[in-house]
């Protein structure tokens, strides 16, 4: 193993730390919003500090070994990819934060009916399932397994763009929750942008392993639903 | 700036990517090279593009060295030395009976790992190519050297004391006054065997700094084991492996995403 190989693994290990901190924070605000769960909440906004944390971390680890060690080919796209990931994790991170925040403002649990006609919960399904896949594919280097993500990606885009319509109809309905209804719509805005980060995270897994830029193209995805 | 013809072979060489953009200068074709019984290269072929800068790379032993050395013919004198294959420049062949080897050298000029100076001042170390030409006219001798010696960016460094004795310049103005020599004459190749390799990073800096500017006018070849060095300078990347063309093509394609598991694994540092 070369000393390159060594720091490579390093920073394999953290980025596998940090995606596994982000999954578990989008776990727990899942848990928090189902169960109405504040104290989770609460353990996720604590929690914000080590993902930035790390991401700082893993930075000044990628910007060491590109002035220390010049990698090049697969090295290079490791570094470069790792770079980009660990920023869009940090975001998925944020994003986390402020779904906890929301659930703190509640105030009361959100009846049923709006969360399932929202399809809060499902949402929250697949884009834990989308940062399994991403977090599986880096610890095997299968970017079969990233690609699964992008057919997900666009179920997320479609609950997000039914979104506005249902807010408006749930507010007619019931206008005294309205409050409510505007942080579930919140939280489907943000689960959105979790769906987007965690995607160009599966990109730029297949960049660094196949050497393939799939950035701002259109991919074509296979219907599957693991 | 002299060339020995401007004909191109119809022949496409095998192991060539991307080169199609670039106009070749030198075309190797199925060459094969021993010392002896020894075979150093094995069926070589590849464009070397004009007006570019080609860097040919690979562990000790791998025969760069062996085939940049065959683009002036400098392996005739080796004991045993044979080929097979052919190399054009300009689409002449240059190991055809009739070329003129002072001529071919006129035209490809060397450099050398080791600054190899002659003990003499600055200004006969830079003449030295255009005497031994026969060239009495010292106002042309003159202006070559200075020329040259500006080219080389040294010129200035010696505040016009072209008669500061050569061996008493730093290695790295002495490999720069070696590049001055070889300019001198006019070629339209430039050939460098590790030309920085004895070199500090200053020095170092200096001589790339001169092979970018000198590109604009010549076509260089440069055998180098600094795999950043390669990156910084050159345009094509040749790698070799055993005697072997492992893999050639644009420097940022071989650097970013190499085609052969075997190219990543030499420039990655895992074998080699």
């Amino acid at each position: 193993m070369t000393h390159l190989d060594k720091e490579i693994q390093l920073l394999k290990d953290d980025m596998l730390e940090l995606m596994f901190l982000v999954k578990t924070q989008l776990e727990k605000c899942k848990k928090a919003f189902t169960d109405f769960d504040l104290e989770i909440a609460e353990e996720v906004t604590s929690n914000e500090k080590r993902v930035d944390s790390m991401e700082l971390k893993i930075d000044r680890d990628c910007e060491n070994i590109f002035a220390l060690f010049n990698p090049v080919a697969v090295d290079l796209r490791f570094v470069m990819a790792t770079f980009k990931v660990n920023s869009d994790l940090e975001r998925l991170g944020d994003h986390a934060n402020s779904i906890a925040k929301y659930i703190l403002d509640f105030g009361e649990p959100i009846e049923d009916e709006a969360v399932e006609s929202m399809r809060i919960e499902e949402m929250f399904e697949i884009s834990i399932q989308m940062l399994n896949n991403v977090f599986n594919a880096f610890i095997k280097e299968d970017t079969e397994l990233a690609r699964k993500v992008f057919s997900k990606d666009k179920v997320l885009n479609e609950i997000n763009r039914e979104a506005s319509e249902k807010t408006r109809e749930l507010i007619e309905k019931n206008p005294e929750h309205i409050t409510n209804y505007l942080y579930l719509f919140s939280i489907i805005r943000k689960l959105e942008r979790v769906g987007d980060l965690t995607k160009n995270v599966a990109e730029e897994l297949i960049f660094y392993i196949e050497a393939k830029v799939l950035k701002h193209k259109k991919v074509k995805v296979k219907n599957n639903n693991d | 700036m002299e060339t020995l013809d401007t004909k191109t072979s119809k022949a496409k060489p095998t192991n060539t990517t991307n080169s199609r953009v670039m106009k070749p200068k030198i075309r190797a074709e199925n060459v094969d090279v021993f010392y002896g019984d020894f075979q150093a290269i094995y069926d070589i072929s590849l464009d070397i593009p004009e007006k570019a800068i080609t860097a040919f790379i690979g562990p000790s032993g791998c025969g760069k060295s062996t085939l940049l050395r065959m683009f002036n013919r400098m392996n005739d004198y080796i004991e045993g030395f044979h080929m097979n294959g052919t190399i054009r420049i300009d689409g002449k062949e240059i190991y055809d009976p009739s070329i003129n080897v002072e001529e071919l050298r006129k035209m490809v000029g060397m450099v050398f790992q080791k600054p190899n100076p002659f003990p003499k001042t600055v200004f006969e170390n830079v003449a030295y190519g255009l005497r031994i030409q026969g060239i009495k006219d010292s106002e042309y001798i003159e202006e070559r050297v200075v020329e040259s010696l500006k080219q080389a960016t040294l010129y200035e460094e010696l505040n016009g004391n072209l008669q500061k004795q050569a061996l008493s310049l730093s290695g790295g103005q002495q490999q720069r006054l070696c590049i001055a020599r070889a300019l001198a004459v006019k070629p339209s190749v430039l050939l460098m065997d590790e030309p920085t390799s004895a070199l500090d990073p200053i020095s170092t800096g200096k001589i790339e700094d001169l092979i970018h500017e000198l590109k604009k006018n010549y076509t260089i070849a440069i055998v180098t084991h600094n795999m950043q060095q390669a990156g910084r300078v050159s345009e094509k990347t040749a790698f070799l492996y055993m005697g072997r063309l492992i893999e050639y093509g644009n420097t940022n394609k071989i650097f970013t995403n190499p085609d052969k598991e075997r190219t990543e694994n030499y420039i990655t540092g895992r074998f080699g």
